[in-house]
């Protein structure tokens, strides 16, 4: 067991932990947070984005141990109050999510990106989402609302 | 006929969001019980191998290791096929643990049970299994061949079924008709992968002999009749939960072995027992979907007017037969007349067994299958008489109808009218400027040539009427309930016998009810997917869900309203033909103030001081609806691609889906459904394959060999709903929409990629067209011009 | 999929990282995690240990060295993509790096994590081929530079001691003509093949992805560029010498005709 001293969502935690526990697993069977979901095994699917120190990271392939003395955040921390942030309205708004499964990660993807990029061109935000899957949306309402939220309008690509 | 409609046809924010979006949905994973165990399946590495030994007793004495199961320790029947399709139909035994053989990759031997997963999975690794490895076939022509080997010896043969249509008119035409096309077209596995993966969890009360199942599955319903029989747990006392599901699109429409395997093991164990499944085992252990082979035959007039239509089909059932598995081609074999209107039809299929995972339904299950052949067989006609391919779709086209009419495939199509359908896509896809630039292009020679496809398609939904499913053999009825229940505060329950995983039911429904009922939309709450609370219900596939479901509302709501009417007439002291229902209240004719609405009659009734004789108290009723007909969306898709020459890359620049889905319920859902629909197919057309090498492994194992598209390659869609064709088949006039996205897109896309390289002499290009197909198909047909 | 067991360090010092390395002969360097972890977890790799070396952050800089950039082994993709450094003075560098995996996986993945594990369907070892790039590894007898050309030895293979550890990577400045072409099926995927085009004394220096079991250059095509001919027909000189994979993602046959392609289109962006 390898001790671990993190901050998730502005809590701080401490824990024993096997070296192989994935950060992912961490959070959810450790600390409860049962949002950031896991879909595959390769870091191809994007649906267990966090951020790591204020960047999107696939949280199925970091080690808890790799986040020791580290800030991370879920989409639990994303609402405040109950009252969604303005990029998981715009999700609502522009019907951005079917399933959700996927959806805590693009959130967390989308929010890391936009805040390097706050203005994005619709290329951009497709690109800022290349390591997030969905099955459900055809991504188009996911771009929209993610453009929604940055006040900028999407067109055809073409 | 919903008097007022004020919530059907606006796109309604979805009630199921604000969980999703904050985390606090609950999936499957995220289930957990005092005392759960976990299981691992062992899965050796073997596609066709028989069973020397298997031995447990590392794995059993790894640490946290509760303890390891073969098939002789659990009492498990044989999991459920129930869809015989012929008398002679020979079905494949399948036991959750496979004894004699391994016969696919995703057979597992024995189960392992410990504390935690990592447990599990660490013991699971650890039995040893002895095998002598077989030849593995996983090509279905080489498996039909004449001494291929067996996948299941007792059945004497690979080919197990062979379902003829039985066809129409005079076959003849394909052998005298002006015009004959034939083409041999190859539609590859694909793997369904939904974002979240399967996954269970089973408990119980051992001396009660009561078990629940939670289950990321589409059909709880189904899962808790065929599972009773599995397990030997009574009907009555297994309930089956879908919570949150991420996901389906026919992977979980079906009743697996590891769900046996959790229920078996919770009643031997008397503990939670937890299984989730990895990705890796998702790509061999849940069905795949397509996987078929058709030979087409068109026959024509001069002109291109179609004359006949025939199709045979060699159709890949995997190892076992699934829930379905090869009911799957047949559901397609009545759709293969597209739009048209020819006078011959034929279609026939055989299933292969191969040693791969089973196929069973894939979002549209048999119709993109059949869509694709038609749609590419169009254009090959268009090619070989000489005209544009919208010419010779036009040309074809079904009149126009608005009653149920027959169509040479036997079925009667309740409504449609395809050529607006075909001139909106044209029109949106700005088709004679697209031509025009593909002129420029083919005169200067361009590296990058522009390519436009096209299909117009028609498709069965609302699975379905269940005397026809009874005809067809299969075990079980089409119908669904649903169950209203006015609270005397004002709120509405809905029990629903579908069962969503994304597709918004909560949020559909409650429009339907609101303005059947009179109330506001936040004042309903759609309760699904629990077999305790709504027993009545046939789950969620097929796009049958609003057009047979979501009718049952209708149909409640209209008992609901009968009784309301009968209190309301009486406490107005008028009789029941002097109340007008509008506006959502009961109104006194010639005095419309007199009123009573549905939430003032659901506080008489469930107070019931002063209900009239014979009224019973309480205001709610439940209705099964049972589809006379199926729904049979339509539509036009059109794509215009840029395909780079020298590397064979595709580009998708424009994309159109025009769909008529018959009344619209919320224009934001359908659009949804479209757009994932259409991704989909786009997928399918142009990255997404299950590949095998000689051995019979799968080469596209992960996520990264096998290529689900991300928003960098879908294209944006342009799409429209506008044309609204009721169905004569419900008093909705709802079809439905889910799965014509996938339907229409494949063929509109490879038509495109074909057409963009037709000047160079290429037919086709295969499907998926990947970079390399498209680079081979260009250097042949340079091969044979040169 | 979870990986196996194993023991974890951490090292504080890249001293304390080469001694951990040499107490455990099944030990691995953990940097970012991103090409390590995944293996991991489908328990194609089971190291015995890991050393993490993650935390040093004074492995993660671009700086100016004299007419080199040095380049600490720890800086991630995406600190590559975004060094105003490597944008003025060796672009194709930040270029290449912002086409690695995804945002995420930048944000995690290292260059020496990428280089070091010597697969070469990566991106940036054909790049610093094409570059000659200068690569530091310190051991347990100090520290020695080792050529581009000399470093990735076969697959997964470098000329890394497993008791060594990269510290650096140095480039020269690369202001001229260059190009990356990355040809790949999506955006988050490994190249089907990628080359690698950087102007350089009068010729071109041209970088393999994914040609053969490690990054290679194309010595064929620049011979012909120096010998004077043009980008299309010193780019039929492009697969000589490669070795490339047959896979999901092409056969070798594709492969040897889509590197010409790629080649002759990187020369005339280079060129340009």
């Amino acid at each position: 067991m390898t001790h671990v001293s993190l901050t998730v969502n502005g809590a701080h935690h401490q824990a024993d932990v096997e070296p192989r526990t994935l950060l992912v697993y961490f959070l959810r069977e450790q600390l409860g947070l049962t949002g950031t979901n896991v879909g595959c095994d390769t870091s191809s699917c994007g649906s267990c984005t966090v951020h790591l120190d204020g960047e999107s990271v696939k949280s199925c392939t970091l080690l808890a141990v790799q986040a020791d003395g580290r800030e991370v955040t879920t989409i639990e921390a994303v609402a405040t109050d109950g009252e969604l942030s303005p990029l998981q309205e715009s999700f609502h708004r522009h019907h951005g999510l079917q399933c959700g499964y996927c959806t805590p990660g693009m959130i967390m993807a989308a929010s890391s990106f936009l805040k390097e990029n706050p203005s994005p061109t619709e290329e951009e935000v497709r690109e800022a989402l290349e390591g997030n899957l969905c099955r459900c949306t055809g991504y188009q309402n996911i771009v929209e609302s993610i453009l929604d939220a940055a006040g900028q309008t999407s067109g055809a690509r073409a | 006929m919903v008097s007022t409609e004020r919530f059907i046809g606006q796109p309604v924010l979805r009630k199921e969001d604000p969980d999703l979006l904050t985390g606090q949905a609950r999936y499957i994973d995220d289930w957990t019980m005092p005392g759960m165990v976990w299981m691992a399946m062992v899965r050796p590495p073997y596609v066709h191998a028989t069973i020397e030994a298997v031995d447990t007793t590392a794995a059993a004495a790894m640490p946290g290791v509760v303890g390891v199961f073969t098939a002789d320790d659990l009492d498990l029947g044989a999991l459920p096929f129930v869809w015989p399709i012929t008398e002679d139909i020979k079905v494949p035994v399948h036991y959750a643990l496979t004894k004699d053989k391994i016969r696919f990759a995703g057979d597992a031997v024995a189960v392992v049970v410990a504390a935690s997963r990592e447990q599990a999975i660490d013991a699971a690794e650890a039995v040893s299994v002895r095998a002598t490895v077989l030849p593995a076939i996983t090509d279905i022509e080489e498996a039909a061949a004449d001494g291929a080997t067996l996948i299941h010896e007792d059945l004497g043969t690979n080919v197990t079924v062979h379902w003829v249509h039985g066809g129409a008119g005079d076959q003849g035409v394909f052998d005298t008709a002006p015009v004959i096309v034939t083409e041999r077209y190859i539609q590859p596995r694909l793997i369904p992968n939904a974002i979240e993966p399967r996954g269970c969890l089973a408990y119980g009360v051992q001396s009660m002999g009561e078990y629940t199942l939670v289950s990321s599955t589409q059909i709880p319903h189904i899962v808790k009749v065929t599972l009773s029989g599995v397990t030997g747990i009574a009907e009555q006392k297994l309930r089956v939960i879908a919570p949150d599901v991420g996901g389906g699109f026919g992977s979980k429409l079906n009743v697996y072995a590891e769900e046996a395997l959790a229920l078996g093991l919770a009643k031997k164990l008397g503990v939670p027992v937890k299984w989730i499944e990895g990705r890796g085992e998702n790509y061999v252990g849940t069905i795949h979907g397509r996987g078929v082979l058709h030979d087409v035959t068109l026959a024509a007039d001069k002109d291109g007017k179609l004359i006949g239509m025939k199709f045979v089909e060699l159709a890949d059932m995997g190892a076992y037969y699934q829930l379905l598995t090869p009911g799957i081609p047949e559901l397609g074999g009545w759709v293969y007349m597209g739009p048209y209107d020819p006078q011959t039809y034929w279609y026939e299929f055989r299933g292969v067994l191969t040693n791969t995972t089973p196929t069973d339904a894939y979002r549209g299950a048999g119709r993109p299958e059949a869509t694709y052949v038609v749609e590419r067989a169009m254009d090959a006609l268009a090619r070989k008489v000489g005209k544009d391919p919208a010419e010779v779709r036009r040309i074809n086209l079904h009149p126009p109808f608005d009653e149920a009419t027959p169509f040479i495939c036997g079925l009667s199509v309740d409504s449609g009218n395809f050529e607006p359908l075909l001139d909106k896509a044209l029109e949106l896809v700005d088709y004679d400027a697209m031509r025009a630039e593909q002129r420029t292009r083919r005169d200067r020679g361009d590296v990058k040539q522009l390519g436009i496809g096209i299909t117009t398609y028609i498709e069965m939904c609302g699975l379905a009427p269940s005397n026809i499913l009874g005809a067809l053999r299969y075990a079980a009825g089409g119908w669904d309930g649903a169950t209203i229940e006015c609270l005397p505060l004002g709120e509405v329950i809905l029990k629903t016998g579908t069962s969503p995983h994304g597709q918004g039911h909560e949020t559909s429904w409650a429009q339907i009810v609101a303005d059947g009922l009179g109330v506001d939309p936040d004042k309903v709450t759609v309760l699904h997917g629990d077999t305790m609370i709504t027993p009545l219900g046939m789950d969620t596939y097929g796009s049958r869900s609003l057009s047979v479901g979501g009718v049952a509302i209708h149909y409640a709501m209209e008992k609901v309203k009968e009784k309301a009417r009968t209190i309301a007439a009486h406490e107005l002291e008028v009789s029941e033909d002097d109340l007008d229902w509008s506006d959502g209240s009961f109104r006194v004719k010639g005095a419309p103030d007199k009123a009573r609405t549905i939430p003032e009659i659901a506080l008489s009734a469930w107070h019931a001081h002063a209900l009239p004789d014979g009224v019973e108290p309480s205001l709610h009723a439940t209705a099964v609806y049972d589809p006379k007909n199926f729904t049979w969306p339509s539509g036009a898709h059109a794509c215009v691609v840029e395909v780079d020459t020298e590397t064979g890359h595709t580009d998708i620049l424009r994309y159109v889906a025009v769909d008529d889905c018959g009344t619209v319920i919320n224009p934001m859902i359908v659009e949804g459904q479209v757009h994932g629909g259409v991704a989909q197919g786009v997928a399918e057309a142009l990255y997404e394959e299950a590949i095998y090498d000689d051995l019979g492994n799968l080469m596209t194992s992960s996520m990264t060999q096998y290529l689900i598209p991300s928003a960098m390659e879908i294209p944006h869609m342009i799409t429209d709903n506008s044309q609204e064709t009721p169905s004569s088949t419900n008093p909705l006039g709802v079809k439905g929409i889910g799965e014509a996205g996938t339907i229409a897109s494949p063929p509109t896309v490879i038509n495109a990629v074909v057409d963009a390289l037709s000047h160079l002499g290429v037919t086709d290009v295969g499907k998926p067209a990947s970079p390399e197909r498209v680079w081979r198909a260009i250097r042949e047909a340079k091969g044979a011009l040169a | 999929m979870i990986p196996a067991a194993f023991d974890y360090a951490r090292a504080g010092s890249v001293e304390e990282a080469i001694s951990l390395l040499g107490s455990n002969e099944d030990a691995k360097v953990l940097a970012g995690g991103h090409s390590l972890l995944p293996a991991m977890r489908l328990r194609i790799a089971r190291p015995a240990m890991l050393v993490d070396i993650g935390r040093m952050s004074d492995l993660s800089y671009v700086r100016e060295d004299g007419d080199r950039i040095a380049i600490g082994a720890l800086t991630r993709h995406h600190d590559l993509a975004n060094s105003e450094a490597l944008e003025q003075l060796c672009p194709i560098v930040a270029f290449t790096a912002a086409q690695i995996g995804d945002p995420q996986v930048r944000h995690m993945g290292t260059i020496g994590g990428s280089v070091a594990h010597g697969d070469p369907a990566s991106d940036l070892p054909s790049v610093l081929l094409a570059l000659d790039a200068e690569f530091t590894a310190q051991g347990p007898a100090g520290s020695r530079t080792i050529a581009a050309d000399a470093f990735f030895t076969s697959l997964f293979e470098t000329a890394l001691a497993p008791n060594e550890v990269l510290t650096e990577i140095r480039v020269p400045k690369a202001t001229a003509g260059w190009s990356y072409l990355k040809f790949q099926r999506r955006a988050q995927d490994w190249a089907v093949v990628g080359v690698a085009a950087v102007r350089s004394n009068g010729g071109v220096h041209v970088g393999l992805t994914n040609m053969g079991l490690t990054p290679m250059r194309a010595a064929g095509v620049e011979a012909a560029v120096l010998a004077g001919s043009d980008p299309a027909a010193a780019a039929a000189h492009a697969d000589e010498g490669t070795a490339p994979p047959s896979d999901s993602f092409g056969s070798d046959e594709y492969r040897r005709e889509l590197v010409k392609v790629l080649v002759r289109r990187a020369l005339v962006e280079a060129m340009e």
